[in-house]
């Protein structure tokens, strides 16, 4: 869902830096109390990973494909404001380095494929802990939930950006995009419980709950395992 | 419960994300991504461009230069592409950390 520069107006890019920076901004600011020793490479091989996945695209109906995005994933294991920086390191990098999506439009990608879902998954996650039992299946339901809300999110709000630039009707290019975005959801909700799973397998207590603490209780949290 | 030592699950997690990038990216889906195919069949992607700035990109198009073979140079892409994007995401995380350390270790 990378956006190429041309495909905004000048003013609408602009626009969707203000909310791309000031989240990323504020995840900087915070980093220092959220960061902790394990969270440096936690934070450096989750930003590798989403980057390697994002080269995977994966074939879905009538000769298209997609890929994961991943600000989801990055918010579970991070929490929602690390998750930030991560996809802004991650889509910066491509644009720069892989020319990639724009540069004008840099703004615009990070908020819709790595902001967008890293806040609400960030927000979901905080809901479902309050509401909904605290087990690793509803854990990673949510998860994967969130992580397909994302994709939809991400392509209405590109879809929006789209119409405010005059590039295309907003009720032409809506329907495409949530059409096919519906099956590249699935590919995202997939990848995140894939990856939950193999780090719920192999180190349970990195994983943030998106920033509110984790939402899995008994066998998967180190204050169980303390008590025991 | 045992756990995985760090250093062990971030080499682990690493390996993994490079393996990927750089023996199966080269068999990902050529297909154009949603919002290519949704461009094309509406009709505004023509509109899309590099910018100026992109013409001199390292690695354009995820294709490491010099490399006749596309898979070859997909794969050499993805392995320097994950490897870089984890030693950046490291560094800003350890740089974070470190300012933040030193504005503690300014109290007596």
């Amino acid at each position: 869902m990378h956006i190429p520069d041309g495909f905004l107006d000048g003013s609408v890019a602009a626009a969707m830096a203000v909310p791309a920076v000031a989240a990323v901004g504020y995840g900087v600011h915070r980093a220092g109390r959220t960061l902790d020793d394990s969270k440096i490479p936690l934070l450096g091989v989750t930003a590798a990973f989403i980057f390697a996945a994002q080269m995977l695209n994966f074939p879905v109906a009538g000769g298209t494909s997609g890929h994961l995005m991943g600000g989801a994933l990055a918010a579970v294991l991070l929490g929602p404001w690390l998750a930030c920086i991560v996809m802004a390191v991650v889509v910066a990098g491509q644009a720069f380095v892989f020319a990639d999506g724009g540069i004008t439009a840099l703004g615009a990608n990070i908020f819709n494929m790595g902001v967008v879902g890293a806040l609400g998954v960030g927000l979901t996650m905080l809901l479902a802990r309050r509401i909904l039992p605290a087990n690793r299946t509803v854990f990673l339901s949510v998860a994967g939930a969130g992580a397909w809300a994302s994709v939809m999110l991400g392509a209405l709000l590109a879809s929006a950006q789209l119409g405010a630039s005059g590039t295309v009707p907003f009720a032409t290019v809506l329907p495409a995009m949530l059409g096919v975005h519906v099956l590249i959801g699935i590919g995202e909700a997939v990848i995140t419980v894939a990856a939950l799973s193999a780090v719920l397998a192999t180190r349970p207590d990195l994983i943030d709950g998106a920033g509110f603490g984790p939402i899995s209780t008994t066998p998967l949290t180190p204050a169980a395992e303390v008590a025991s | 419960m045992t756990r995985v030592p760090m250093m062990l699950f971030t080499v682990l997690a690493l390996a993994l994300a490079m393996g990927l990038a750089t023996a199966v990216s080269p068999y990902a889906s050529p297909q154009p991504d949603g919002l290519e195919r949704v461009a094309g069949d509406t009709g505004f992607l023509d509109e899309g461009g590099l910018h100026a700035v992109q013409d001199d990109s390292p690695i354009p198009d995820y294709a490491f230069p010099g490399i006749e073979d596309e898979r070859l140079a997909t794969g050499v892409a993805g392995f320097v592409g994950t490897l870089g994007i984890f030693l950046v995401g490291y560094g800003i995380a350890w740089g974070l950390r470190r300012s933040r350390a030193a504005e503690g270790a300014t109290a007596p």
